[in-house]
């Protein structure tokens, strides 16, 4: 079966990063594919390679970093939600005018049509939110 | 134009209101983008989510971006379907006319201008919930 | 085909278990995540609308969540069944479509 997950909250404020990353995992170990990871509305903050969190807890940004490689997900940002908080590539930091970009390894920066495509392609669509 | 058995049922669920958070703005972006892949689309407003669709939104002391009329376009979008929900206007004292009207136009009946908003009862949106593929909530 | 429904907020702060629950369908699962697990405490102000559902629905609250926040099974709401992350991924891909109540 193949899922899209939706993760529509950055990280730590929220838990739904990491339901979702949880979510995930069990996904992959249940032998299911992951169509998608899209990450829309403060969710895109978890593509920023820019986090220092504490070292005694998880890395959120680094944990779905290494997911999406072991696994070869797919993590979309979307591009929209991303230009209004401030996550860009180095091809949108250039296109924008911006002096630096941040975005994670593994993590890409793509329209909404990617979520409406997951919702198609996908068996399950799984939201997680606040 | 895609053939029936492809096209899946999406619905948007809203049930916040406006500007407090940005989840009606976007989830709003969504339904635009979504429109153009011909899918078939519902949109549902519940809870807070009847908000959205007042009339004589006025967002100049806030300084925030006015997004109302965009939902008056949702017709021209092939959005037609977006069903409110009763008890959720009258939990907030609100009447389906304190709403904005909004429109579109029937290709089948020469253009006839028709309402896009359903009034559904809770039962009724409950079995629209239970009739779709793909369930976005913001 | 059911749905399932996710319900990840304390009914003590957001009202999306009483949305979800006016909403759900005979055959249909209900499974509480996050905040969501505390409203499934016996003794709760929730727990008579949960027990009022349970001959129609199947009530599930999310193992890991619950132990983070210091409850176990045994402080629920008699027959919500405890699952892990697997078993949620079970629960979604045994219904026809996921519905996310935030």
């Amino acid at each position: 079966m193949r899922f899209g997950i939706v993760v529509n909250e950055g990280p730590y404020t929220h838990q739904a990063s990491d339901s979702a990353y949880q979510f995930a995992k069990a996904v992959l170990a249940k032998g299911h594919e992951i169509f998608r990871v899209f990450f829309y509305h403060d969710g895109v903050n978890n593509g920023t390679r820019f986090t220092v969190p504490p070292q005694d807890d998880r890395n959120l940004q680094r944990l779905w970093s290494e997911l999406a490689e072991k696994h070869k997900l797919d993590l979309v940002v979307c591009i929209a939600a991303a230009q209004r908080r401030g996550i860009l590539d180095a091809n949108e930091a250039k296109r924008q005018g911006k002096d630096g970009d941040n975005i994670a390894p593994g993590f890409r920066i793509s329209g909404l049509g990617q979520l409406i495509e997951a919702g198609i392609q996908a068996d399950r669509l799984v939201v997680f939110g606040d | 134009m895609s053939e029936e058995t492809n096209k899946k049922k999406f619905l948007y669920i809203n049930r916040r209101a406006p500007y407090g958070t940005i989840y009606a703005l976007e989830s709003l972006e969504v339904i635009l983008i979504g429109a153009a892949f011909e899918q078939d689309v519902s949109v549902a407003f519940l809870d807070d989510g009847v908000f959205q669709l007042m009339n004589g939104q006025d967002t100049a002391g806030v300084g925030m971006k006015n997004f109302s009329k965009t939902y008056k376009a949702l017709g021209d979008y092939e959005v037609r379907k977006l069903y409110v929900e009763r008890e959720s206007l009258a939990e907030r004292g609100l009447r389906v006319e304190d709403l904005m009207p909004i429109t579109y136009e029937d290709e089948n009946e020469d253009y006839a201008e028709k309402p896009s908003i359903h009034l559904v009862d809770r039962s009724e949106m409950a079995k629209v919930i239970a009739a779709q593929d793909v369930i976005l909530s913001f | 085909m059911s749905t399932l429904h996710t319900i990840n907020k304390s009914p003590f702060e957001r009202s999306s278990l009483k949305s979800c629950l006016d909403h759900v369908a005979d055959g249909d699962a209900v499974l509480m995540i996050e905040d969501g697990v505390v409203g499934a405490r016996k003794g709760s102000a929730f727990a008579e609308a949960l027990r009022a559902k349970q001959p129609s629905c199947a009530l599930y609250i999310l193992g890991p969540d619950l132990a983070a926040r210091g409850m176990k099974a045994e402080d629920l709401v008699e027959g919500v069944g405890v699952v892990d992350y697997g078993g949620f991924v079970d629960l979604a891909a045994g219904a026809a479509r996921v519905c996310a109540w935030l």
